[in-house]
């Protein structure tokens, strides 16, 4: 696949369509991508593989902005991002050529590492298999076993948005769990219960602002915690209140603008299950105001940003206990 | 000092001893994390676990700490030091490596003027060490001069076949064995031959690692303007989300920033740790003085392997954990710096 993408953006390049490519950059352990850009000469080091896991949209706020147009290497799942930051006029469209590449499911290192593996020295994707080489021997695994949480909950593997496609030819990857499984449990806690869950989660943050600075519907020039002025400080887990209302708050101003890209969770060094505040308050917005995904449409209406007569009245939240 | 060995089985003995006169410290999953906590008896300690999470720093340096308190009554007020309360404490499982960044933060917090919050904690802490058993890709160590089968500390220790070893190094170390060599057995020769048998496998296995031979050259104080001034740090720079993650998972990292919370009544001033990537990372009057992220990340690296080592004899503020290259979102980190700049590619 890293072979087809490469001679794409070359032909692309050398035409002038574009001057330069928003991709992934290959790190020392075969799992350990960088997002960067590549101009024609370095295209050596560009790779996509189950390892691509960042989503480059929101890195295009910045480029652009640049002159010149760039070429953004965009997966299933990172074309909702895109949309929704063009919504939000964050994006310069004229300036950006979206390649959309076709995604098997992310994997996760960290899943890697739970089942054992240590010292690994290669990785490579055979089919359904990795096959592991490390210091301790050669490891087998199935794919499917370390796929991303994300991505078991795979919103498709159609491109909401793309000048072109690159296919694979392989099967497209599909979504093995229902999304709002975990969310519906949450719901059907005591609130005792739920409180519980989220304390022992959520005391784990160490407010290195990872989930925040990685979201793409983050994209305040200066984050209200980030302000001296706001009196909340960003960097100090000072008490539980700070700890619970940094998330919770953000879940709130990202709500309707959350595609569920995931990225929070995949990035929390602390593995807390952020992208549950997010589905939440999806579904919720699902229930409430119709099935909207954020992100798949840039003419659709905003559930939140549009009124309707019919709406539910703040008083939804007493009627159903609280949930 | 005489080595001491208990069975593995019996650790829980071991802990409920040592717990008994003062707080213990382990790595303990609690929500699929490993940190180090408090022991009790229901605790599922992980000994096997590599590295935890955080490093160990917190115990010494914590997050966050209240420093003191000042209270309005009508035109006065009044100053009351209200530190949090330091007992004495016992810090078990620490690998070579975080064992290492103690003494790199010594250098920082015990250096005149000393801080007398990290000084008391120091002071209060036992250190008990434990030899790597199945060292990751991520470690490095070895570049560091740290020797991950014979880890520092007040009492080190080795868990070799379900028996674990156990020699106190320094008085602090002696002293607390004393409170529970009743648990334990002295070890004879036979044992020492074990424990330096699982050294020289660990040793084998270090030497096999991607990372064993890292190469330093070049940072140093005498290069800190080609470092500085190198073109490198754009493109390294350039993904960086400035987000804290690598320097609080960092067992070396030691800024910190104090501000003043206004509870209406009084003001609690406190002191939590701070992030060089963070925006208002040493915020001024006049602004910042590394507006953008290239000079945000640029100092990160500059002081970890050049200002820190020109100004406390050569010792790197890194000592190879490897946490910063598991945790970092996108995957840049110092072992990335390293190689772009030093080694081979110093010029």
């Amino acid at each position: 696949m890293t072979e087809l993408i490469k001679a794409k953006v070359s032909e692309l390049l050398a035409n002038q369509t574009a001057d330069r490519v928003l991709g992934w950059k290959k790190g020392e352990f075969f799992y350990d991508e960088t997002p960067a850009v590549f101009q024609a000469e370095e295209l050596d080091d560009l790779v996509y593989d189950g390892f691509s896991a960042p989503n480059l949209s929101k890195y295009l706020i910045k480029e652009s902005k640049k002159e010149g147009k760039v070429i953004a290497l965009l997966k299933p799942c990172d074309t909702y991002s895109f949309n929704q930051l063009i919504m939000e006029h964050r994006i310069n469209r004229d300036n950006v050529y979206v390649v959309g590449v076709p995604c098997r499911g992310n994997l996760d290192i960290n899943k890697i590492r739970e089942k054992g593996i240590k010292g690994i020295q290669s990785i490579k994707e055979q089919g359904d298999e990795l096959i592991i080489e490390t210091i301790y021997g050669t490891k087998t695994l199935p794919r499917e076993e370390v796929i991303l949480d994300r991505c078991l909950c795979c919103k498709g593997s159609q491109h909401m948005v793309a000048d072109e496609v690159i296919e694979s030819g392989e099967p497209a990857w599909e979504a093995k769990a229902d999304r709002f499984e975990m969310v519906t449990k949450l719901e059907n806690m005591t609130s005792d219960e739920r409180f519980a869950f989220w304390r022992g989660e959520l005391s784990k943050c160490i407010r290195c602002n990872a989930c925040r600075n990685v979201c793409p519907a983050c994209s305040c020039l200066q984050c209200v915690f980030d302000d001296p002025a706001s009196k909340v400080q960003a960097k100090s887990n000072a008490d539980d209140f700070e700890e619970n209302m940094f998330h919770i708050i953000r879940a709130f101003h990202v709500a309707g603008r959350c595609t569920d890209c995931g990225e929070c969770s995949r990035v929390c060094p602390q593995g807390i299950p952020l992208h549950l505040l997010n589905r939440k308050f999806i579904k919720d917005i699902d229930t409430f105001y119709g099935e909207y995904q954020a992100g798949a449409d840039i003419e659709a209406k905003g559930p939140l940003t549009e009124f309707n007569k019919d709406d539910v009245e703040p008083s939804i939240v007493k009627e159903r206990g609280g949930k | 000092m005489m080595m001491y060995k208990i069975n593995v089985d019996r650790l829980p003995e071991l802990y409920a001893k040592m717990a008994e006169s003062r707080a213990l410290y382990l790595p303990i999953e609690k929500n699929d994390q490993v940190e180090f906590h408090p022991w009790n008896a229901d605790a599922c300690v992980r000994l096997d676990k590599l590295n935890t999470a955080k490093s160990a720093k917190d115990l010494f340096f914590p997050q966050t700490e209240n420093l003191m308190k000042f209270k309005m009554q009508g035109k006065n007020i009044s100053i009351e030091e209200n530190r949090d309360p330091v007992e004495p404490f016992v810090l078990f499982g620490v690998r070579a490596c975080d064992v290492r960044s103690f003494d790199v933060l010594d250098k920082v917090f015990l250096a005149d003027p000393v801080d007398t919050f990290y000084q008391s904690r120091r002071e209060n802490g036992v250190v008990i060490s434990m030899a790597c058993h199945e060292p990751e890709e991520t470690c490095f160590c070895h570049a560091f001069g740290i020797d991950a089968a014979d880890p520092a500390g007040d009492i080190s220790c080795w868990m070799v076949e379900g028996t674990l070893y156990w020699k106190p190094l320094t008085e602090k170390g002696q002293a607390l064995t004393e409170t529970v060599s009743a648990l334990m057995e002295q070890a004879g020769d036979q044992d020492q031959a074990k424990v330096e048998e699982s050294q020289k496998a660990l040793h084998a296995v270090m030497e096999k690692l991607p990372l064993y031979d890292l190469d330093l050259t070049g940072f140093d104080g005498d290069h800190l303007l080609e470092k500085f001034n190198s073109e490198k740090w754009a493109k390294l720079s350039e993904a960086c989300l400035g987000c804290g993650s690598c320097t609080f998972v960092c067992p070396t990292c030691q800024c910190y920033d104090i501000r003043d919370y206004d509870n209406g009544h009084g003001v609690q001033r406190y002191r939590c740790w701070d992030s060089c990537m963070y925006s208002d990372f040493t915020m001024m009057a006049h602004g910042t003085p590394r507006k953008t992220q290239l000079e945000k990340f640029r100092q990160r690296f500059m002081h970890k392997l050049v200002y820190f080592p020109s100004n406390n004899d050569g010792m790197y503020s890194c000592v190879g954990c490897g946490r910063c290259l598991t945790k970092c979102p996108i995957s840049m980190n110092i072992v990335k710096v390293i190689k772009a700049l030093g080694g081979e590619n110093h010029a």
